[in-house]
């Protein structure tokens, strides 16, 4: 018998639209995966890349960043900042030879409890489908660029 | 490791410990966590109340607790209660961090050995974290006294009166030319039948004399800034071509104008109105306006037979639009509701059989003050219907339009019945799916209605036609339905018909709420705090709502809501000043370099550039505290109090449990 390969996903969410359709989901015991563990910040914005780089070199298998929807940010439009850096994000990580689909970015606003659900759901059967990233035993020492150093000091 | 940190894990009942193993949880984090600093881990059965804060204080005063994590709810529930717990012991709160092991993990997840290991992780973020917080002091902001009411209607003119006769400023924006909102069309209210204008209009004249509010009707809002205690609104007051301070309401210009337009909001499209109006006879204010896109003189350069008429010279053609500013602090949504769109139902025959009615254009049809007198006659404006039936649910409790209960229709429609029977002695037959009469007095007008011999057939309304199958149904509106008590189709021939629409948010609800800062759920109804123990409340502090901008209610719940709304207001000026959260960007001179990247990315100009330094820095009560300038900053220079870089990082580390993976790596 093999033993299903069970992803760590880090989920970054901010404290006005996403974490509260965490909430709501959580709320309403909608179902979704327990391979998500999330982090509150304030805004999808207050996203530095170094914090995606920093999960990957910790173990996690992927990173999904959520963040009010466009338009829709209670600071008006730094969700817009944080769709900037998932894009450079995505190209850095090619880069580095991890899949671009180990990194998502997800619009939920606080009234989508159901979609936030489903999307983890959704985003961990991708994520199993990848298998394993296991960056740190692979990687750790072969990368040394200045963003590395960064990450592990 | 120098910090002494207590772990607290709350069992909320079975809510998390029906899930997740607490006592494994916290006898894990009391090992594993020791070297991370834990010295104390407890579990108790409810980590919020009084008994288990004592826990806290007691540990923090006996133990000499420098930092406290408890896992438990969604720090949105209880993040304020823990903190003032460590402040009750003398712990600075923002020492204490709250991680959500229910929200964000005993109610989404059913695999027991998978959700404990999951809030092992969540918990050893939150250690990790805590290490890293700074002790901090609530930024202190003045409230400014005065507040912005949004919305004429019911709930706005009762949140208006409660805060002016409380001795503070007002200022109440109104769309339309006149306060009164839907209630002012309303004939009679359910279920004591009073006549709305009698109940209403004494509350409009309040507004309109009352020293402390400021009406800005025929105005729309149209930027929000700033933050609770300090909004400034800017508003646009459209141009009534009409002097306020010389007109007097008489009349004349309405009498004397030629254009008669059709009544689209007010007489709900049932009836006339001239080109320069008051909505209505008691319009608060009394001044008229002019509809320019129909007016004459606007069109084509003549007439102004208003101009000429007017006693004081109060018409002025050249007005212009003009935008106002003014200062708040607190700010009250109540902007009311829109009709169901019944043409959206074209199997109910609504613009294309005369006598189908809208439940907006029958209130106006039975309005002593409506367009026919309150005589309930068909559209020829004589026939005098024998058979009424009024449809309920329209629009509403349809997968296919709005799956909510509009919760006001089976009551309307109950109204409806009572008043063409009592008027006309027609026949009336409602149809209805459920009958819903849960307030006070509400099931006991049914019953009455019951008793007056209104029919009540349960069945949803397949559809309203005029194609006759039998000599009897000939000239007649047939209702074709599905009668669920008796098992058979019915065919009723009928001379009126009544759709009960339901209700549903504003068209522009959504852009309302972006302009304010507030989000609406999926419908569009403005989501309140808490559903339960926060309704009037927003996610945004300073911004509070009530009334049907909320989700649907009638007319005793919006009041409700706008006394409360006003109540919650009130409180915050009384306090005078405001405590903030502290989260805030500060830069630090030194490894500044002036770059001047983040002075673009604030959307709320917190950062000036000071020339002289050639650094960069920011205004505490300015910034917002979102922190993406502490992510742009190249020199990571920005630092972001209560969301530090090394607080995220421990908390990635934690939540990954590395610190456990080193510890234990270390042996092997």
């Amino acid at each position: 018998m093999t033993e299903t390969f069970e992803p760590v996903v880090i989920g970054f969410t901010c404290n006005w639209c996403s974490y509260r359709a965490a909430d709501m989901a959580g709320t309403a015991r909608m179902k979704y995966a327990p391979n998500i563990r999330l982090i509150r910040l304030m805004c999808s914005g207050r996203l530095d890349p170094t914090f995606v780089l920093k999960a990957f070199v910790g173990g996690a298998d992927a990173v999904m960043i959520s963040g009010c929807h466009p338009g829709d940010c209670h600071y008006v439009e730094q969700n817009y900042k944080a769709l900037r850096r998932f894009h450079l994000l995505k190209r850095v990580l090619t880069q580095m030879g991890i899949e671009p689909g180990r990194l998502k970015l997800v619009w939920a606003s606080a009234a989508e409890g159901a979609i936030f659900a489903d999307t983890v759901n959704k985003y961990v059967e991708e994520v199993r489908a990848l298998g394993p990233l296991d960056w740190p035993a692979k990687n750790l020492e072969s990368v040394s660029t200045p963003i590395m150093e960064e990450v592990h000091a | 490791m120098s910090e002494k940190i207590g772990v607290y894990v709350c069992h909320c009942g079975t809510n998390i410990a029906g899930i997740v193993d607490v006592a494994d949880v916290s006898q894990w984090a009391g090992e594993k966590l020791a070297a991370n600093g834990v010295v104390i881990s407890r579990d108790y059965k409810f980590m919020c109340s009084s008994l288990g804060q004592e826990l806290i204080q007691k540990d923090i005063q006996e133990q000499g607790l420098t930092r406290v994590v408890v896992a438990a709810c969604s720090p949105h529930l209880h993040e304020k209660t823990f903190r003032n717990a460590c402040q009750g012991a003398d712990l600075n709160p923002y020492l204490c961090e709250l991680v959500s092991i229910r929200e964000q993990d005993s109610w989404v997840h059913t695999d027991k050995v998978a959700a404990t290991e999951k809030a092992k992780a969540i918990l050893s973020g939150g250690v990790a974290r805590v290490e890293h917080h700074e002790a901090l002091e609530p930024l202190r902001v003045p409230i400014h006294p005065d507040t912005l009411v949004v919305g004429g209607g019911i709930a706005g003119i009762q949140a208006a009166l409660e805060i002016a006769d409380a001795g503070f400023h007002v200022y109440l924006v109104e769309r339309e030319p006149s306060i009164g909102g839907h209630m002012a069309q309303f004939d009679k209210t359910f279920p004591t039948l009073d006549c709305s204008a009698c109940i209403l209009t004494p509350k409009m004249v309040d507004v309109g004399n009352h020293p402390n509010i400021t009406l800005l009707t025929w105005s729309e809002v149209q930027k929000v800034d700033g933050y609770i205690g300090n909004f400034v609104a800017t508003i646009k007051q459209k141009a009534r071509y009409v002097k306020i301070e010389d007109c007097t309401g008489c009349g004349i210009c309405w009498e004397k104008c030629p254009k008669k337009v059709v009544d689209e909001v007010f007489e709900a499209g049932l009836g006339n109105r001239k080109v320069i109006y008051t909505p209505f006879p008691q319009a608060v204010p009394k001044y008229p306006v002019i509809d320019a896109p129909n007016c004459t003189y606007f069109l084509k350069g003549t007439c102004k037979a208003c101009e000429k008429f007017c006693p004081t010279g109060a018409i002025d053609f050249n007005q212009q639009d003009e935008e106002i500013t003014v200062q708040v602090g607190n700010i009250i949504l109540a902007t009311g509701y829109d009709l169901f769109d019944v043409r959206r139902m074209p199997q109910y025959g609504y613009g294309r059989l005369a006598n189908v009615y809208t439940s907006l254009e029958f209130e106006r049809l039975g309005n002593a003050a409506g367009p026919t007198g309150g005589n309930i006659v068909l559209r020829d404006g004589k026939t005098v219907p024998k058979a009424v039936g009024i449809v309920h649910c329209v629009g509403s409790r349809d997968q296919n339009y709005n799956p909510y209960c509009s919760a006001i229709c089976c009551m309307q429609s109950l109204k409806f019945a009572h008043l063409v029977h009592e008027r006309t002695g027609a026949e009336v037959y409602n149809f209805y799916i459920d009958m819903r009469t849960p307030s006070k007095g509400y099931e006991e007008f049914y019953q009455r209605l019951l008793e007056e011999g209104t029919h009540f057939v349960r069945g949803k309304v397949a559809e309203v036609t005029n194609l006759a199958r039998i000599p009897e149904e000939e000239g007649k509106l047939i209702v074709q339905v599905e009668d669920t008590l008796i098992g058979k189709q019915r065919r009723i021939p009928l001379d009126m018909v009544i759709l009960s629409a339901g209700i549903q948010a504003r068209h522009d609800a959504k852009e309302v709420g972006k302009l304010f800062g507030i989000s609406c759920s999926a419908d569009a109804w403005y989501i309140e705090r808490h559903p339960k123990l926060d309704p009037v409340a927003t996610m945004t502090d300073g911004i509070y709502i009530a009334g049907c901008a909320q989700g649907p209610k009638d007319i005793p719940a919006s009041v409700a809501q706008g006394a409360a709304a006003a109540a919650r207001v009130l409180g915050k000026i009384q306090q005078k000043e405001i405590s903030l959260e502290p989260v805030r960007a500060t830069v630090i001179e030194e490894h500044c370099s002036g770059c001047r990247i983040c002075n673009d990315l604030c959307p709320f100009s917190a950062i000036l550039y000071l020339e002289d330094k050639k650094v960069s820095e920011i205004n505490p009560a300015l910034c917002q505290g979102c922190g993406t300038c502490v992510a742009a900053c190249p020199a990571g220079a920005i630092s972001g109090t209560g969301f530090s870089n090394e607080q995220i990082l421990s908390q990635i580390e934690g939540l990954l449990l590395l610190n456990i993976r080193q510890l234990e790596a270390v042996p092997a």
